[in-house]
Order: C-alpha cells, then structure tokens, then sequence
C-alpha cells in the first residue's frame, strides 16, 4: 500500500463563473484519488466538494459574476480554509494584491490567501504568449520538464509571506523582459497557485500533485 | 505554424501522457492561440467605440471587448465603406482595461491585419461586418503571431476558416440587426452537419468533405470530436439574456453581443445581465431575475426585409 491508498478519494470542484473549466474537470476525471470532478457555480454547489480549482479565464470577470450572484461569501469563506489552487486567472484571485497589469485596481476583488503579490500580464499581449517546460518541484517524474503554458501570463511579483510560501517553479531562462528565476508557482498551506496552465496539457501531473497535497491536507485536518 | 487541436477541448484517450517539453519556448503557437479562445469560453464579448465604453464593459464582466469605430447596427444605417478602426482609439482602449481587446479587418485585408497586429491587439476577427477587401481570398493567417476568429454559417465554412489559420469561430448571425435567427440558424446548421460526418465512413467523409468543400482531415478531426476543432461562439443579433442563454444551451462556447448592448436604454444594466445570464444559461431563475427590468432593447430588424446586397452573412468565401 502506498501512502496514496491510505486516503479517501476525494470531490473536486472547478469553479464555473467563466473560463476553462471543462479542460480542468477532464483531467481531474483521469486521476483514480478523485471520485468525481463537477462544475461549481453557487454556494449549495461548493459545499458539496472537498476541494476546489480556481480555473484560467479573466480574474475581473470571475470576481464581478460572483458578487453579482451572492456567491462570494460562500467562495471566500471555502478558500480560507479548504485546499484550493488557482491557475493564471485563479492565482490572480488567490493573491494579496496586484501591483501593475491590472486596471481595474481599487475595484479588482481578491480572495487572497497565497502571500503573494500579482503582476498581470507580465510578458506582453497575446503574441508574447508562449510555451516552455519547467522543472515543478514534488512533482512525479520530476525530472521530466513540465510543459508551461503562458497565456497572456501573471507571474509572481513579490512573496509577501516568505515564511510559510513555498516556492514551487520558476522560469527556467530569460522570457522577453522577464528575467530567469522569476516565480510561476507557490504554495501556501493549503493554497496552491500556478501561472501557466496544466489545463492545457495532457499532462496530469500538477493536476495529481494538487489532489495529493489536498488529500494530505484534509487527513492532517481530521487528527 | 499550422493546425493542432485544442488540448482537452473534449476528453481524449490520451489525456495523461507526458509530453515532450522543451525549455526552449515555442512563442505564438497554435496551442497558446486557440488556448486563448478557451479561456475566454463562457464569457461574454462585448462591442465597444470608446474608452468610455470599453470600461463600462469591463465593469459589466466581459471577458474581452471588440474595439471598433462603428458598431453594425451604425454601420448598416450609415452604408458606405467601413474598414478597420483608427489605431489610434484602438490603442487608447487596450490601455484602458485589463482584459483582452480584439479588433476588426476586412476580409482579405492583410495590411490591415499586419497593422492591428502592431498595435498589440490581444485577437484579431476577419469579419464580413465590414467591407470585404478581397472577393476570393481571405487572410493566411498562420502566418501572424497574433490568434483570428472568423464567421462561419456551415461546416464547410468553419474548416476552411480553421485551415487558414482562425483559432476561433463564431456564427455570423446577422449583425446590427438584434434579431438571433440567423445565429440559430448557422448554430444548428454546424451541429447537424457534424452529426452526419460522425455517421460516415472513411469513403464517405472524402465524399462529404469535397461536398462541404472542407479540408478532409479537419471534418475528420471533427467528426471525432462531435464538435468544431476550435472555440465556437455565438454573434451577431444576440440583444437579450435570454437570446445569449439561447445560444449557449444550442451548445456554443460563449457570446459576442455587438449592437446589442450599447445601443438599448440602460447599457451598463444590459451588459451585466447578459454576462450573468452566459455563466447561468440553464437556470431559468436566475435567467428570469437578470431579465427584469432592462429597460428598452434595441430596435430590432427583421431579416427578411432586408435587402440581398445588404446581409452580410454573404460575405465570406
């Protein structure tokens, strides 16, 4: 028995305001540590779930659709305490602040969590978006590169909480004006955030590497 | 550059696989272009003609704005020759908002394209709303670094879109006219003809794909999908919530919304119903709720008066 099968299986939630949350729920749907993968929309819908993924879309969009339904409370309330990761869009609503990139700047609500600070759009428009393999740490095979997908990509610009944040990639070479080294992905306690997207690979390892760490978090909870 | 099908737009047998990634990255590539469209999915695209506009959209919870001098409603009242917008009021837009901002050329107008390109437009759409500049030919677009939708009304049309280059679709509908019964027409007309090709056999497709005049490994690819092998959103005559959840439970991906918005009562109103009512498209409560009180929509024209030469449906080859 590995580790792995000690645990129960668990119901992920992909957060369905706006965005690619489809890609998500089909590769969640590929892991055996995952009972079901379900869109979620509402309040009843998200206390349904035992772990939720922030999907790629537009942060603006995602935070005002929720307000305007009354949903907010109940996703604020879900990510404070239950394992949750945010990719692109969804790391943007996991982070403390955005610090440039963002125009609607007073109005952009955030859900925060992360200890990190944001810079949207950090490589340029949609022609500097590009691909590239990254070393992601804990992953399986880890000495496979990851393959990264940058869409029009935030990346990380500050730790705000260095004690407790760990870093989980970075760039692997200079991209345009951003520099090697730069972080594209943390995570903190629960909190997972990444600036590329896995939804778009047929990669399921960042996808297990998420359903492990919330496995292993909601275990740790029920001591 | 050329055609690679969207990752996990549907489930795959292989999804799970590892993939050879290189450190060396690979800029612009089809992947990046139609993974844009799929972020954009279930999101509303709203035209705008100024700054002004393109906040109050942004406000409302598009999820990218269309930059453009005229909207068609204004240009089918005005006539004459519209074209691409100034870069200029383009520019001033995208560095107004924070989300994507995509912007017009003519069919065929590959200058034109190489322009908005320049400008750092986010997508470009090569659309028969304006005047087309070639009457053969549409824009090679591979060979750009920067994502095309296209219109389509049939199959045919969407592949030969998609084999150019476009990493996103849309119906045509009938711009300018707030009336959705084009829309649903060429909607319906791609979902019918795909169930077919999905009944084919291999001699068959060859048949069907010289029928549709559509490249025969695409309508394969699609066949095997049980969809379009890109992003396919709805446009042109979508003026209310429920036209917008109309199109999404037909089976689109998300909503542009042209004239709709800005040319009603209450625009700012209108525009957060309609995205409220793409994100809840099959609650009929919450549909009912956001349709409350909007004040009045924009006029609408129906498309049987209007003349041949003036329905730009037509346009495109």
């Amino acid at each position: 028995m590995t580790q792995l099968d000690e645990h129960k299986k668990i119901r992920v939630g992909v957060l369905a305001l706006q965005g690619a949350f489809s890609e998500h729920i089909i590769l969640l749907n590929t892991l055996p540590q995952v009972s079901e993968a379900v869109a979620v929309r509402n309040a009843q819908e998200i206390a349904q779930v035992d772990a939720l993924v922030i999907p790629g879309g537009e942060s603006t969009t995602m935070a005002l659709i929720a307000e305007r339904s009354g949903f907010w409370p109940a996703l604020q309330e879900f990510v404070q305490t239950r394992p949750t990761w945010g990719t692109c869009a969804g790391m943007i609503l996991l982070s403390e602040a955005v610090t440039s990139g963002g125009t609607l700047k007073g109005d952009q609500k955030l859900l925060g969590g992360l200890g990190i600070s944001i810079k949207r759009n950090a490589f340029g428009t949609q022609k500097e978006s590009f691909e590239a393999g990254l070393h992601v740490e804990g992953l399986d095979n880890a000495e496979r590169l990851f393959p990264g997908v940058f869409i029009r990509a935030p990346v990380i610009d500050e730790i705000l909480k260095p004690e407790d944040v760990q870093v989980v990639a970075k760039l692997e070479r200079d991209y345009g004006k951003t520099p090697k080294g730069t972080i594209v992905a943390v995570r903190r306690g629960h909190l997972l955030g990444s600036a590329f997207h896995p939804e778009l690979t047929r990669d399921n390892r960042m996808h297990l590497f998420f359903v492990k760490m919330a496995q292993d978090w909601i275990a740790s909870q029920s001591k | 550059m050329s055609f690679a099908t969207p990752t996990n737009l549907v489930p795959t047998q292989n999804a799970g696989a590892l993939s050879a990634a290189s450190e060396v990255p690979e800029v612009a590539s089809f992947n990046v272009k139609a993974g844009l469209a799929q972020m954009l999915k279930g999101g509303v695209i709203m035209d705008v003609i100024n700054v002004e506009q393109a906040l109050i959209a942004e406000q409302a919870g598009a999820c990218a704005v269309m930059a453009l001098e005229r909207v068609p409603a204004d240009i089918r009242k005005n006539g004459g020759v519209a074209r691409m917008s100034d870069p200029k009021m383009i520019r001033d837009i995208i560095n107004a908002v924070s989300i994507p901002v995509m912007a017009k050329v003519r069919i065929g107008h590959f200058v034109e394209a190489q322009i908005i390109e320049s400008l750092g437009v986010d997508y470009i759409d090569e659309s028969e709303v304006l005047t087309p500049a070639d009457e053969s030919n549409h824009i090679a677009k591979h060979e750009y670094k920067v994502p095309f939708v296209c219109g389509a009304k049939n199959l045919g049309e969407a592949l030969r879109r998609i084999n150019e280059g476009a990493a996103m679709i849309r119906t045509k509908g009938e711009a300018g006219t707030g009336n959705v019964v084009e829309a649903v027409r060429h909607c319906r007309t791609v979902k019918a003809e795909i169930r077919k090709a999905q009944l084919m056999d291999d001699s068959e497709l060859f048949t069907f794909a010289k029928e549709i005049q559509a490249p025969y490994h695409l309508l394969k690819e699609t066949a095997k999908l049980g969809r379009l092998p890109v992003v396919n959103f709805a446009a042109g005559g979508v003026a209310t919530p429920a036209d917008a959840a109309l199109m999404m439970q037909l089976g689109c991906d998300g909503v542009f919304v042209g004239s709709g918005i800005f040319k009603s009562g209450d625009p700012a109103k209108r525009a957060k119903a309609i995205v409220q009512a793409v994100t809840h498209y099959k609650d009929a409560k919450v549909l009912a709720e956001v349709s409350e009180d909007l004040g009045e929509a924009m006029v609408g024209i129906n498309i049987s008066e209007l003349p041949e030469d003036q329905l730009y449906s037509k346009r495109g080859w």
